[in-house]
């Protein structure tokens, strides 16, 4: 199993794939930029979102809307940012991939003179309503700023979640973005994907017409990520909630390193699924929470491993701690039995290939060949990937657990109704997020 | 290297030509109705059962009761447990879907294609032969009921839930699909079991199996898996297709809403009560949806977020049932901006059908937005299965992927304001605002909508 292609930089520095899937009259086009919210700076936080707003709001030969020309071509699109990169991508049918070009590129090379103060405005609103209503309007919306906060130190990148503060988003300015703009947003920094109905050498002329012309900028500056964590901590956060709930979150080996499949594996094994152990003992069989839920979350800089709980009515934090603890220590001890290995490997398994059935969008092909040139340098590193899930061992999952889970978590978060601060674990600090 | 001509931005090039799936069937002795999709891509197996009965033949008083049973099909088959049941579909790399809408319940089961057999085995045991046991009806009914404490906080789930009852208020598709707290508490696992016989039955039942295999071998698997299915012969069907009684005409109130102290935002909801599937305005509707706020480029979107900056997105739909379905916009704006947000609303959903009707210009790139995209719902199994089973659903021909596009293209301007006309009718719309009152509220008598009336939701 692998997703063929053909990759080509071209001088100014950008990458191009090709991958060849002629069986819808579509075309994929995906374009990474690596710059996610680990490369903003404390005070500006929310930045690289706020940023990729702006790339639809028109660019110096096109200062209309992205979405109009495409939408009426047939065209599906949207972009993405997370804490590593950014992610923009077309469908587009066959006889529009010119067009999905041309305006892919000229928002790459001549997005500032389209830029006004009135556009940045809007979109700023915009992300605000974005971010109370998809977190401080939804329960639980906030444990993800409370972990980030606690987990890291302030000067560390991945401290904010990429929605970032609002204060934040308030002060940002114009210059903010052209700095950010230059910085990262050319030819060296990105990495472009065209999958489906095209031909490569078709594919190849293409991608240097449009894009050959944009001059390459400087190589971004290198993230700095401070020595030392912060200290171990429990933390209480009121909500607007019903049920309260307790996240374990642990540092652990960054996307890709050893480790990181078998933590995966681990958290399939813990709470995917009835049969796995925490659902079957918590949900199913002693009905103290009503779900369960764990991940390793892998990133580039460093990853971390979470596990949440909600309690049952009446049922306190520190029993669900005490079972969720214990079930690391048994996978510590004992590791995966075969059957338990064995079932979560043929889900992996079966999830990649899945995922080889689309191509584009978020996760489609022409997206996991981006994001294994980025992460990997290759786009080939499907197999290898699968690999790393298929080569893991029983020992493998309890040596991870052991060596990444073993102490105590590094942060504990109750999240408790307003003014049921006695529901949380016991000794837990409060915390005030905005 | 030649250079770009930036002046001009590329005209799209023609549509290549597509040929849509087509689709083979087989009617089983027992009645079951199988379809087959031969898809020659990834070695994946998309199965669906379709079986018409939803969320729509609960009594009022059991609301719940429907969802509540196929909540219950995968816990355990055959007198094996809940836990062997997870085992299984896990071993087989699979994902199980139980989905229950107002009008039908659909499972979906993905698999890989040397696990087909097992597949259709796994869903067989599933729908037909459930344990149904009184010690997992509790454990799930308990969980339920934690879920609907939980619902007061999901701001988004209280505005369609009191969207429902002031537009449909007597009429089944009112009732909450997921129950109440009183109607899940009331609930008998024998309810479970007798609606389970009622519904679970192979006549009027449709199973489509999409697959990278010739369709005649889809269908042979199907059969030999699904022949036995018999229906318990001690129970009539009972009325599978409740939907399609006669909804009210007018809502309970035009204005209704829900205080939440503090409420970061304000969810709100405009609509009314439209047509079914079955309309012959069909693509009609789905073009001045389009335009209307059925993608980014639509009216309200353009206007309430890329202008005002009012909502992270505002988006209108049709959803069009068995029976008759409600037209609903919906949106999530600032609290300070509740009122404005409404009145930009209310103006663009009036104008479209007088002071603003759709253009030519709209009208065309409308059509060409929807048909050229087209050929994008036919790239996964996944998507053909539940492509193939909508066409059952709603009674359509087998011939209906090919003669969509065309059939778009026929729409005339005209037709679409006359539609607009008939479907948007002011005097029936409900808005529903989810906020803090006290925050969002001044002004709201101003809307011309009358006094605002606080919704009585069961939870």
């Amino acid at each position: 199993m692998e997703i063929p292609y053909t990759k080509v930089t071209l001088d100014n520095g950008l990458d191009v794939i090709v991958h060849e899937d002629p069986q819808l009259p579509m075309v994929a086009v995906n374009l990474w930029y690596h710059v996610g919210s680990k490369n903003e700076r404390p005070g500006r936080t929310g930045f690289a979102h706020l940023f990729e707003h702006l790339m639809f709001e028109g660019s110096a030969h096109h200062d209309h809307g992205y979405f109009e020309p495409l939408q009426r071509a047939g065209g599906q699109l949207n972009g993405s940012t997370n804490a590593d990169r950014t992610n923009y991508w077309e469908v587009v049918p066959t006889g529009a991939l010119d067009l999905a070009l041309w305006m892919e590129s000229d928002r790459m090379g001549y997005l500032l003179p389209a830029l006004t103060e009135a556009k940045f405005n809007n979109q700023r609103d915009v992300v605000l309503n974005e971010r109370r209503q998809n977190y401080e309007n939804r329960p639980y919306g906030l444990a993800a700023v409370a972990l980030a906060q606690a987990l890291f130190p302030p000067t560390h990148p991945y401290h904010w979640i990429t929605i970032g503060q609002p204060d934040d988003l308030r002060a940002a300015t114009l210059d903010d973005v052209r700095t950010f703009f230059s910085t990262y947003y050319h030819p060296g920094n990105a990495s472009l994907t065209l999958a489906g109905d095209v031909e490569t050498s078709r594919a190849l002329d293409l991608a240097a017409q449009y894009f050959g012309d944009i001059p390459r900028g400087p190589d971004p500056p290198t993230v700095v990520v401070p020595d030392g964590q912060a200290p171990s901590a429990s933390l209480l956060l009121e909500d607007r909630i019903e049920l309260p709930r307790l996240y374990l979150a642990w540092h652990t080996p960054a996307m890709f390193a050893e480790g990181d499949a078998a933590l995966d594996l681990a958290a399939d094994i813990l709470a995917h699924g009835k049969t796995s152990r925490l659902y079957q003992h918590l949900v199913y069989e002693r009905r103290v929470a009503t779900d369960v839920s764990a991940f390793q979350h892998s990133r580039e800089l460093s990853s971390l491993f979470q596990l949440a709980a909600t309690a049952a009515a009446g049922v306190s934090l520190d029993t669900l701690r005490e079972a969720m603890l214990a079930a690391v220590r048994d996978l510590t001890r004992d590791g995966p039995t075969p059957d338990e290995l064995s079932r979560v490997a043929t889900q992996v398994e079966a999830q990649f290939v899945y995922r080889l059935q689309t191509v584009g969008g978020f996760g489609g092909k022409g997206d996991q060949l981006n994001a294994y040139n980025v992460f990997r340098r290759t786009p080939g590193y499907f197999a290898d990937d699968l690999r790393r899930y298929t080569g893991v061992t029983a020992d493998d999952v309890r040596q991870a657990v052991g060596h990444w889970l073993g102490g105590v978590p590094s942060v504990m978060l109750s999240v408790v109704p307003r003014g049921r601060a006695d529901l949380a674990v016991a000794g837990a600090t409060p915390v005030e997020v905005s | 290297m030649s250079r770009v001509d930036r002046t001009r931005m590329p005209v799209p090039g023609p549509a290549r030509s597509f040929i849509f799936p087509t689709m083979a069937r087989r009617q089983l002795a027992n009645g079951l109705e199988l379809r087959a999709v031969s898809h020659h891509s990834v070695p994946v197996t998309a199965m669906v059962l379709l079986v018409p009965g939803g969320t729509a033949i609960d009594a009022p008083a059991q609301a719940g009761l429907m969802s509540m049973t196929a909540d219950l099909l995968d816990e355990g088959s055959h007198g094996s447990s809940a836990l062997a049941m997870s085992d299984r579909i896990a071993r087989l790399g699979g994902d199980l879907d139980i989905e229950v809408s107002h009008d039908a319940a659909t499972l979906s089961f993905v698999t890989l294609d040397r696990y087909l057999d097992e597949g259709l085995t796994l869903l067989r045991d599933v729908a037909v032969t459930p344990n149904l046991a009184e010690d997992d009806f509790e454990r799930v009914r308990q969980l339920r009921l934690e879920r609907l404490k939980q619902l007061r906080d999901l701001p988004g789930a209280l505005a369609d839930r009191a969207f429902a009852q002031v537009l449909y208020q007597s009429h089944p598709y009112a009732q909450p699909g997921f129950g109440t707290t009183s109607s899940i508490s009331s609930l008998q696992v024998d309810d479970v079991r007798r609606v389970h016989r009622q519904v679970f039955r192979p006549s009027g039942a449709t199973l489509v199996v999409a697959g990278d295999r010739p369709a005649l071998a889809l269908l042979d698997a199907a059969e030999r898996v699904w022949a036995g299915w018999q229906a318990p012969d001690e129970s009539a069907p009972g009325v599978r297709d409740r939907g399609r009684l006669e909804p009210p005409a007018l809502p309970a109130h035009a204005l209704s809403t829900w205080h939440r102290p503090g409420a970061a935002q304000s969810e709100l909801r405009i609509g009314q009560v439209s047509v079914s599937r079955a309309t012959a305005d069909y693509h009609a509707l789905l073009l001045l949806n389009a335009v209307l706020g059925g993608q980014f480029i639509s009216r309200l979107n353009m206007n309430l977020r890329e202008s005002k900056g009012y909502t992270y997105g505002v988006r209108t739909g049709f959803d069009l049932r068995r029976g008759k379905g409600p037209f609903v916009l919906q949106t999530s704006v600032g609290t300070g901006v509740t009122v404005p947000a409404l009145r930009e609303a209310l103006d663009e959903l009036r104008a479209i059908r007088d002071a603003r009707p759709v253009t030519a210009e709209e009208l065309a790139r409308a059509q060409s937005s929807v048909a050229l995209g087209y050929p994008r719902g036919f790239e996964t199994v996944q998507q053909l299965a539940r492509g193939a089973s909508s066409l059952a659903h709603h009674e359509l021909p087998d011939t209906y992927f090919e003669e969509f596009v065309p059939s778009l293209m026929q729409v005339t301007l005209d037709e679409v304001h006359a539609v607009a006309a008939r479907v948007l009718d002011p005097a029936r719309w409900a808005v529903v605002v989810v906020g803090d009152l006290e925050q969002a509220g001044e002004g709201l008598e101003g809307l011309g909508l009358g006094a605002p009336a606080p919704v009585h939701l069961a939870l």
